[in-house]
């Protein structure tokens, strides 16, 4: 319970004695780079494979000669959106960019990095801190939208070329039944997870003591922290929302 | 001029300081030395902020630094310049984007200011030529230098260095010792530096303080430390063989 009074303090430190908006607004840009950009080499090879396997994977099951073989373009579809491209893509992104984030200023605190800026006169949790966290809130919808249509794309490609599927069944079932209330779903997920990712993780790096060993502890505790409450929040909000 | 009154501290029921004074003097390089452990870093913390302690004050040209609120306190820190130990270099930043980072942050000066600024800063420490290169290219000692460098950007009233020379070799420490002491001498700041060297202790102490277990013991400057009659600061000073030598001849 300490230490989740501790986080919300240090939320709440990055609101304070803020630094020029220039400031944020190239550290914004920088980090957008870092966490969106680089990542979307892994999230597009992972959604087209989990794509692919999944429509594998639902043709398998479908046996039944009563089931129209588009369904399987439908489950894949909405699996997808709703469940697979923003949390399978989170959790992914909880080890890549969260573990970056808590070794990065983990490696800054026990170099008294952090320490010179406090001793600056800088709110080092808001300059280091806040870009990163609204940075992760604006690109990680943008990669589970990637995320979802390589998904789909890569469920279109493994279906036809094994012919579990034609293209025109493919093609109808993804059309079929479309509620477009789910793809505010699924934007609204990566925007809540993106937040937990970037503030668990800062705050875990931000308050390491130690040495390399405890960095690292860290970054774990980042990543494993991170992943439960993905898994937390995925569930309310599916509660909530849907 | 720094004062610090009954400074204490205590970390998980273990006292770390006992009540510390001392009067830091203004265009004097002062000292703070004593053997691993003693409390000079704590001090230190105590004295720029990062850690607060427990009782005491510390009054920075009688103005008591934790005493006031958070804009008065930001407000003595940015006339602070720190040395740290390892340099505290920015690993994604170039020398000169380390030492202009204050500038940017903290002033709204024009860029050609900002880069005349950086420019002399670095020739005063002599790296004006690693102007591009990046912390992990640099060795020990240009790193410290790049933090001296950074540490006076903003012309500081204050400068704390945290062992400038440890893991220098000894003709690198000579430099940063004789660095310290000519900006401290020249634009009159007031320097605290923390150090168990011997050798900066005779070089540039004007002004020493000797701790031992959380305690001051001893207070004088580097003409006067030889003479002192405190067992505990002559087992520390001379712990080391030409010291000894010296004083057998003395």
């Amino acid at each position: 319970m300490s230490n989740l009074g501790k986080f919300f303090i240090f939320l709440g430190t990055q609101l304070t004695q803020r630094e020029k908006f220039s400031v944020y607004w190239s550290r914004f840009i920088e980090e957008c780079i870092s966490l969106g950009v680089k990542s979307i080499f892994i999230v597009a090879i992972i959604s087209s494979f989990i794509g692919a396997v999944s429509c594998i994977q639902t043709a398998y099951n479908l046996v039944s000669p009563l089931i129209p073989v588009s369904t399987v373009a439908l489950i894949v579809r909405d699996m997808q959106i709703l469940e697979l491209a923003p949390t399978i893509t989170c959790i992914v992104l909880a080890g890549k960019v969260g573990s970056n984030i808590a070794s990065e200023l983990g490696t800054m605190r026990i170099t008294e990095q952090i320490d010179a800026l406090e001793v600056m006169g800088i709110n080092s949790a808001s300059y280091l801190v806040l870009p990163k966290i609204i940075a992760a809130m604006v690109t990680f919808p943008m990669l589970v939208v990637l995320a979802a249509f390589l998904g789909i794309w890569g469920g279109y490609l493994a279906g036809t070329i094994t012919g579990v599927i034609s293209e025109r069944d493919y093609i109808y079932g993804i059309r079929d039944g479309f509620i477009p209330y789910n793809i505010f779903f699924m934007c609204v997920k990566p925007f809540v997870f993106g937040f937990l990712i970037a503030a668990i993780s800062s705050f875990k790096g931000y308050y390491t003591t130690g040495g390399a060993l405890e960095v690292g502890q860290s970054s774990t505790k980042a990543v494993t922290s991170s992943c439960i409450a993905i898994l937390v929040a995925d569930y309310v909000l599916a509660q909530l929302l849907l | 001029m720094i004062e610090i009154k009954n400074i204490k501290k205590s970390f998980n029921g273990k006292e770390v300081l006992s009540g510390i004074d001392a009067v830091f003097k203004k265009g004097e390089t002062n000292l703070i030395i004593g053997g691993s452990g003693t409390g000079k870093s704590v001090l230190l913390k105590c004295i720029i902020g990062l850690i607060r302690p427990d009782e005491g004050r510390v009054l920075y040209n009688d103005r008591d630094f934790y005493g006031g609120d958070r804009e008065a306190f930001q407000a003595i820190r940015r006339e602070m310049g720190v040395l740290f130990q390892g340099g505290a270099l920015f690993d994604s930043k170039t020398v000169a984007q380390n030492v202009r980072f204050p500038l940017d942050m903290l002033t709204d000066m024009p860029n050609s200011e900002k880069e005349d600024r950086v420019r002399f800063c670095l020739e005063r420490v002599g790296l004006d030529q690693a102007a591009n290169r990046m912390p992990s290219e640099i060795s020990g000692g240009m790193k410290k230098r790049v933090g001296i460098a950074r540490a006076i950007v903003m012309n500081p009233m204050y400068l704390f260095c945290d062992e400038p020379n440890s893991g220098l070799d000894p003709l690198t420490a000579v430099k940063i010792d004789e660095l310290i002491q000519e900006i401290t001498h020249e634009y009159k700041i007031t320097t605290v530096v923390i150090t168990h060297d011997m050798n900066s202790v005779m070089e540039i102490g004007q002004n020493i303080i000797f701790l031992y277990k959380g305690k001051k013991l001893w207070e004088g400057n580097n003409q006067t430390i030889t003479e002192s009659e405190v067992p505990e600061l002559n087992e520390f000073l001379f712990s080391n063989k030409l010291l000894r030598d010296l004083r057998k001849t003395q």
